[in-house]
């Protein structure tokens, strides 16, 4: 049973923040040509680097030591890779990855 | 709008299997409205800080600024409904309605507003859908987070074909990597951001030198984006 008051704080500070990027700045800048050069460049930059810190986030209980020392992830990553570069579609990709991974956690690596 | 319904039953399904119902997954998508920013909260709606969640969904969502930015001349004689527009105007919004290529004989203002309401609407259908089918079946879920990492995985492909300079992307993953090693799977988040914003802060001339930010009107497709909502 998850905390439903922490849930929901986290849903709003989220949901918050979204806003804020994307109302803000015609608040602040929209009656105005000044948008300072920094923020441009960092709203630019930092989504490119905000994917990578995702992935790894995903698998911050992964241990290469311990259980099935990451192989199944391993595994079923370099199916989206591969499916990926091959197709180009992102449903294709995130179905296919899911369903191989959950195969292998359900039946392989039991 | 296949992909919005897809990835938004999506959604509801992994929201179902974490405790939260189709009602939690249509908040989520009243309140947040962005893909991967939803499908992060998931995570920390039930173990995450206050702080790490508004870091991440402000890291994440960055990109919208430019989106805003380039529509304020569009959206300029738009009156208060203008505020729904910018509210909503995710990746998907954004690469149709920045083209201008409203159909001939059509009310622009009439059809900006009906394209973002649609484009809503069907990911909240997507994501009630979701939510709905996970009460009904039951089945072992295990493993079914893997979705996320999928998502986030073609998302960085996506950005990595787009672009030339792969210094933001390998930061990202190596900068949180080494963080995880060093401070262990409950801290390592935000020493991981501030390591990513100095590092791009002391890199910003080798990288507009690759790249010059141009003004804010990007001309590309939205390569930032995460291709979803």
């Amino acid at each position: 049973m998850p905390d439903y008051t922490h849930a929901l704080i986290i849903l709003l500070v989220m949901g918050g923040c979204v806003i804020l990027t994307r109302v803000l700045p015609v608040v602040i800048f929209g009656w105005s040509e000044q948008i300072p050069e920094f923020i441009l460049y960092l709203g630019k930059v930092i989504p490119y680097t905000a994917m990578g810190l995702l992935i790894v986030y995903c698998f911050r209980d992964i241990s290469i030591l311990g259980g099935t020392h990451g192989v199944p992830e391993l595994i079923a990553m370099a199916v989206v890779v591969a499916s990926y570069l091959w197709k180009r579609n992102t449903i294709v990709s995130v179905v296919l990855g899911t369903a191989v991974y959950m195969v292998l956690l359900q039946m392989v690596f039991v | 709008m296949v992909t919005f319904i897809v990835l938004g039953i999506g959604f509801g399904l992994l929201m179902q299997k974490h405790g939260f119902g189709p009602l939690w997954s249509l908040a989520s998508g009243i309140i947040i409205y962005s893909g991967t920013v939803q499908f992060v909260s998931i995570a920390l709606m039930s173990t995450g800080s206050v702080l790490m969640a508004g870091l991440t969904a402000l890291m994440v969502s960055a990109r919208h600024l430019f989106f805003s930015i380039s529509m304020i001349g569009r959206y300029s004689t738009e009156g208060p409904r203008k505020w729904y527009l910018y509210y909503a105007l995710c990746d998907e919004t954004y690469a149709m309605l920045s083209k201008d290529d409203t159909p001939e004989g059509v009310n622009v203002s009439g059809y900006r507003l009906l394209v973002t309401l649609f484009d809503q609407l069907s990911w909240l259908f997507g994501c009630v859908l979701g939510g709905c089918v996970g009460t009904l079946l039951s089945f072992n879920s295990t493993g079914i987070d893997f979705a996320m990492v999928a998502l986030f995985t073609t998302v960085f492909l996506q950005q990595w074909i787009d672009t030339k300079n792969h210094i933001p992307a390998i930061t990202g993953l190596l900068a949180t990597l080494v963080c995880r090693l060093i401070f262990g799977r409950d801290l390592f988040l935000i020493p991981a951001m501030i390591i990513i914003v100095i590092t791009m802060t002391a890199m910003r001339r080798r990288i507009e030198a690759a790249e010059p930010v141009e003004s804010a009107e990007p001309t590309h497709e939205p390569a930032g984006g995460d291709g979803d909502a």
